[in-house]
């Protein structure tokens, strides 16, 4: 075989030991990132930004352990802006592993700006079978969630008392790491015309853009990066903080910047070995 | 970080070294965490199903009397017979029903929000006056190569091989956009664990001495 050859055949565990190193110095040693923030990123950040105290903002957390590195950071710092704004929050989670996500982010944020459950903020839970539930709740959340997550009638709660539909929330922000995006835009946005915006993983962000340029979501938070982005903007207004390692995916940002660079010379690597080992033929 | 959590933090940091001594090779530590990862999903989803959906949505109605509940009690209960040859027959109408209304409800929304507003949202003003009207040229020039590539009613040759070879372009770079994201996507999982095993080790060893 030759040097050309063996260059594109490198055993794979060469790969994951390079990358490995690489993000195990990178983590140890890390180092500042600089933050461009995208405009679908932004306008996410603008629109909860420009919610006034007392409206409502929906947050449909359908994802579970496996993605929290991506999209746990976005629900933190949407929920933290949502708090800082005296805005209130109605939550749901249509992934059968997320409630405890919901359950996670809500009881430490609550804490943090001492907001209280069914006045400031209401949990509704998971239901099974998204579609369903999503087009019940477009006719009253009543249907999919007589109930909260914590078994407490909806009527009971103050902040129910005038909600029936999505008609009474400003907009819908879903975030998720599988198919739950699709419900949303095809039955919230797409049947009842709900004011959309998605925060998705980064393997899904592509798939999502052709939404945004046809107007039916109104923002994407894609991947580690979009939550960094959402960070960077939350930071700089003052709803998170540094000091109260409230930043999670900027963390990590600076390992992404050190493994795309390796990645990137591993695909050369192979390129070069290709066309050189062509030519030699 | 107080001893409790320190010892499940270090259960997590195992199962997470466990997990990627996969990338070396398959061993007992790796299926371990497998399994055990796989077993708690399911035994959490079945939990969560159950009393998220199967009380408040079947039994509890019941024991209110409202007996109706019991024909999709019955359309669920016959879902059962599939694991049998013999009677997996009385399956279909759960499924006719299921498949019914699934696809009554969604394909014509699915026309309208994934085919009819995306074909409006190529419907764009074209010029070279400004750069937003050039690149609406170009996503409609984009668009129309691409679905040429999958025309295969005739032999792509001539202007029409060289329209089919700019859609094998354009849907090239779309695939090139999806990769990186990938990328970014597995390496995000890999640098969220990296960080929690560094700042566990650091804490342990703040412990320990």
């Amino acid at each position: 075989m030759s040097f050309y050859e063996r260059m594109m055949n490198l055993d794979r565990r060469w790969v994951y030991l390079v990358i490995g190193v690489v993000v195990v110095v990178t983590a140890i040693w890390s180092f500042a990132v600089p933050m461009y923030v995208t405009p679908e990123a932004r306008s996410v950040y603008d629109f909860v930004d420009g919610l006034v105290p007392g409206e409502v903002l929906m947050i449909g957390v359908d994802y579970a352990p496996e993605v929290m590195a991506e999209l746990h950071p976005m629900t933190y710092a949407i929920t933290r802006q949502c708090f800082a704004k005296d805005a209130k929050l109605l939550l749901c989670c249509l992934h059968q592993n997320g409630p405890g996500m919901v359950e996670q982010v809500i009881a430490q944020v609550a804490e943090e700006y001492d907001k209280v459950n069914g006045i400031d903020y209401v949990y509704l839970g998971y239901k099974p079978y998204p579609a369903i539930t999503i087009l019940a709740m477009g006719q009253n959340f009543r249907i999919p969630f007589p109930e909260d997550y914590y078994g407490t009638p909806l009527d009971s709660l103050p902040m129910m008392r005038n909600m029936t539909n999505f008609d009474n929330v400003k907009a819908i922000i879903n975030i998720s790491g599988g198919s739950g995006t699709e419900y949303w835009i095809n039955y919230a946005n797409g049947r009842y015309n709900a004011k959309l915006a998605i925060g998705v993983t980064g393997v899904m962000t592509a798939d999502y853009y052709p939404f945004l340029q046809s107007g039916q979501i109104f923002g994407l938070i894609g991947g580690m990066k979009g939550a960094a982005e959402y960070e960077y903007l939350a930071e700089k207004a003052g709803y998170i903080s540094r000091e109260k390692d409230q930043l999670w995916a900027s963390k990590s940002m600076p390992i992404q910047t050190t493994t795309h660079i390796v990645i990137i010379l591993f695909i050369v690597i192979g390129n070069v070995g290709y066309f050189m080992s062509k030519r030699k033929k | 970080m107080g001893t409790a959590e320190l010892i499940w933090n270090g259960v997590a940091a195992f199962l997470v070294l466990c997990i990627y001594s996969f990338l070396y090779k398959d061993n007992p530590f790796y299926k371990f965490a497998e399994h055990l990862v796989v077993g708690v999903s399911a035994g959490y989803f079945a939990m969560i199903l159950y009393y998220n959906a199967f009380l408040p949505k079947l039994i509890h109605p019941l024991l209110a009397g409202q007996w109706w509940y019991i024909i999709p009690g019955i359309l669920g209960l016959l879902m059962w017979a599939r694991f049998s040859r013999k009677y997996q027959w009385l399956s279909r109408p759960t499924l006719g029903f299921v498949i019914g209304s699934g696809a009554g409800v969604a394909i014509p929304l699915y026309l309208q929000n994934y085919v009819i507003r995306q074909v409006h949202a190529t419907m764009l003003p074209v010029g070279f006056t400004s750069w937003p009207l050039i690149t609406n040229l170009l996503i409609i020039i984009m668009v129309f190569c691409s679905l040429t590539y999958f025309y295969f009613s005739k032999q792509h040759k001539g202007a029409f091989g060289a329209a089919a070879t700019f859609g094998i372009w354009t849907l090239m770079i779309g695939f090139g956009a999806g990769f990186g994201m990938t990328v970014m996507g597995r390496v995000a999982l890999l640098a969220e664990r990296v960080v929690f095993l560094r700042d566990y080790f650091a804490e342990l060893l703040s412990a320990l001495f």
